[in-house]
Order: C-alpha cells, then structure tokens, then sequence
C-alpha cells in the first residue's frame, strides 16, 4: 500500500471526507511525526509503535570497494519499535504467550 | 541534542490535524486513528506500506528458533513469527541531522 492507496482508503471509508481533507489527513500525521523526531522528540502511539531517533556516534567507516577509511559523522538515525498489540496482532492470537 | 525532549501521543496528532484540517477535535481523533488501522490492516494482510518522504514499513518472516531464559537457562521454543522493520526514507533521515 502506497500513501496514496491509503488516501483513497481513507477517504472510501469516510464519504463525507473530501478528497483533499483526506490527504490533508496523512500529510499532517505524517508530517508531525517528522517534525517531533527533528525536534528531538518521540512519539508514542499505544498499540501501534514509537517512533524515536536514535543517536549514532561518529565511527571510522570503510569504503568497501577499495577498503579505504572514511571518517563518518555523529548523526541521529530514526526508530521505529513496534506496539505490542500490533506486534500481537501480526501473529495471531497465540503470541506472546 | 533537544535536552527538553518531550513525547508526543495520539492527542498531539488529532490537534495537529484539527488545526490543518478543519475538522471538529472529535473527528479529528477518530481519523487519526482510522489512518493507524488502515496501516495495521495492510500489514496484517501481508502487505509493505511505502509512505513517500517518510518510509516503509513491511514484514520479515523470522524462522522457528530455540531461545533460552538468560536468568534461568532453561530451554525455550522460539515458534515462527513476522516482525515489522521500518526503513526511513532518505527525506526523514535528512530531516533528523539538518
């Protein structure tokens, strides 16, 4: 599914949305995740998942054609983790018994 | 590093949508929500979801395997399982280091 499958999902089940308030939907969700984690926050959303970023020290990398070394900069990468009851639902209802 | 680092939840996304949107609070939060359950639905049903400039998220089959409780060190079976991975897309991981 593609964000633009999921617009038009959303917007089949919703009739009463316009189009245009249905992509304005997923790009503000979207967006404002985005911004918290540039932001330095987290976002937590039960069931689902936390989203996060996590911090990656600076480290001599290599290039792996011709083996030679390359600083690489501290950066911040994102994170996803996974909800439990997603995490559930993904493997039936016997998981994590 | 933002030292003040806070949490956003649901809440804060619903008032996102219903200052862009112009939907009333409650709808706003019903729609939110119906956004994570379609994205649910689709990943229960097997399929990846590519959210353009933000990422992907999709399915891996992890193989059967024997654990063992680290504390106590009694064998246990592992069954088969799908594990949900997200691969941020090159705009996000910009975002995160500008």
């Amino acid at each position: 599914m593609t964000r633009s499958e999921l617009v038009q999902r959303l917007a089949s089940l919703h009739p009463h949305l316009m189009q245009r308030d249905a992509e304005a939907i997923v790009s503000t969700l979207f967006e404002t995740i985005g911004d918290a984690l540039a932001e330095g926050n987290r976002v937590e959303l039960r069931g689902f998942g936390m989203f996060s970023a996590k911090q990656r020290s600076a480290r001599i990398g290599r290039n792996p054609r011709t083996g030679e070394s390359v600083p690489v900069d501290e950066k911040a990468v994102p994170f996803f983790k996974t909800g439990k009851q997603l995490r559930e639902r993904l493997n039936g209802s016997e998981a994590g018994s | 590093m933002n030292l003040a680092a806070s949490t956003l939840t649901r809440a804060d996304l619903s008032e996102a949508v219903y200052r862009q949107v112009g939907l009333s609070r409650n709808e706003s939060a019903l729609l939110v929500d119906a956004v994570l359950e379609e994205i649910s639905i689709a990943l229960d049903n097997g399929e990846e979801v590519k959210i353009s400039s933000f990422g992907t998220f999709s399915l891996r089959q992890k193989a059967e395997r024997t654990g063992r409780n680290p504390k106590t060190k009694v064998e246990v079976p592992i069954k088969p399982r799908r594990v949900l991975t997200f691969r941020p897309s090159h705009l996000l991981r910009e975002r995160i280091n500008r």
